[in-house]
């Protein structure tokens, strides 16, 4: 009897994915802010600036863009420059492929979508049953705050002032940071982020803006190499397969 | 119009690269190795990603501010910290240190 109460009790005291979804969101919502801002002050009209958040959803490839813009560059440069940067989400599209089922065509056309660095990396570094629920929840999550904001940001700049003095700029490598410390848990996790993080700085001012990225993905090969610990990862879900960091 | 062209030239292109592992992979088994080729990218993305937005300036790399900021957000994920304190600590640290002067 007082284990199954203990159980109760424990699935009441768990948070529901929509609980950690809403900060995720904010979190979000704060670079967001920051998009909107520069873009309206990198030429855009807050209207553009806010229907590039909706089209493109990636704040990487965005802030990149307005960045040239910014700067007097071409606006096609900016652009290769941020799908440079967006390659990246073939391989998140990938990972998170192997989980979603085969469904309809608008299904997939709308997971397509949600595709994006927090609705993936959080997914799937928790494991378990429910990563597609995950996936779609924290991915809904950041379209509304990342477009929410971006709206904010734009048609409110004035009103916000310069978003560096908020350390603004700064939330953008510490919200990559949170994604990406699951992965540090394992041995080929860590091999993969450090060998990530040295071709991406050694090629950055040597390629043009975006290849760093790309290059850092070799990082994962590398990290193939190393030999896997034997026995349960840090991700196992209910089938004993280790997901995100192996090994 | 430039401007609109461009965008929408990195809108399609971005959404084509999301749209390639749901509609080719979905429902099916990638062979192992790229399975976990494509478990261990996202490392490699990321941390690359935490670094030249951290470091990279321009076309150059320096050290500021930032950096303050990935200490203490680096903190807050040691301290098990959620996703939306590590990414509060991290500005709140950046803001701060430019407060007291540093760029």
């Amino acid at each position: 009897m007082r284990s199954l109460d203990r159980t109760a009790n424990e699935a009441e005291a768990a948070p529901s994915v929509l609980a950690l979804a809403v900060p995720v969101g904010l979190a979000v919502a704060a670079y967001g802010l920051s998009y909107g801002v520069l873009a309206v002050a990198a030429g855009l009209s807050p209207l553009l600036a806010t229907v590039s958040s909706v089209l493109v959803l990636a704040g990487g490839s965005q802030f990149a863009f307005v960045g040239v813009l910014a700067a007097g560059g071409n606006p096609f440069t900016g652009a290769v420059a941020g799908l440079l940067l967006n390659l990246r989400y073939l391989a998140f599209g990938l990972a998170i492929a192997r989980h979603l089922p085969a469904a309809s065509f608008g299904r997939r056309a709308v997971d397509s979508y949600l595709v994006v660095d927090e609705s993936v990396a959080l997914s799937l570094a928790h494991g378990g049953t429910d990563v597609v629920r995950r996936f779609r929840t924290f991915g809904w999550s950041v379209v509304i705050g990342w477009i929410g904001a971006t709206a904010i940001g734009a048609y409110g700049g004035r009103l916000l002032g310069d978003p560096t003095a908020f350390g603004l700029d700064a939330a953008f490598p510490a919200g990559f940071l949170a994604l990406l410390a699951p992965w540090l848990r394992s041995r080929r996790g860590r091999v993969a982020a450090v060998t990530g993080v040295l071709l991406a700085l050694a090629l950055t001012g040597i390629t043009p803006p975006g290849v760093p990225i790309i290059a850092a993905a070799a990082g994962a090969l590398v990290a193939l190499a190393v030999p896997q610990k034997r026995g349960a990862g840090p991700h196992c879900d209910e089938a004993g397969v280790t997901r995100g960091g192996t090994g | 119009m430039t401007t609109m062209l461009a965008m929408l030239l990195l809108a399609v292109g971005t959404y084509t690269v999301k749209a390639i592992g749901p509609f080719t992979a979905a429902g099916r088994e990638l062979p192992p190795t790229l399975a976990k080729l494509t478990d261990l990218m996202p490392a490699a993305l990321l941390a690359a990603l935490v670094a030249t937005q951290t470091f990279v300036v321009g076309t150059g790399l320096t050290v500021d501010a930032r950096v303050g900021g990935l200490v203490a957000a680096a903190i807050a994920v040691a301290l098990r910290a959620p996703f939306g304190v590590v990414v509060l600590a991290g500005a709140a640290a950046t803001a701060v240190l430019r407060l007291l002067g540093w760029v």
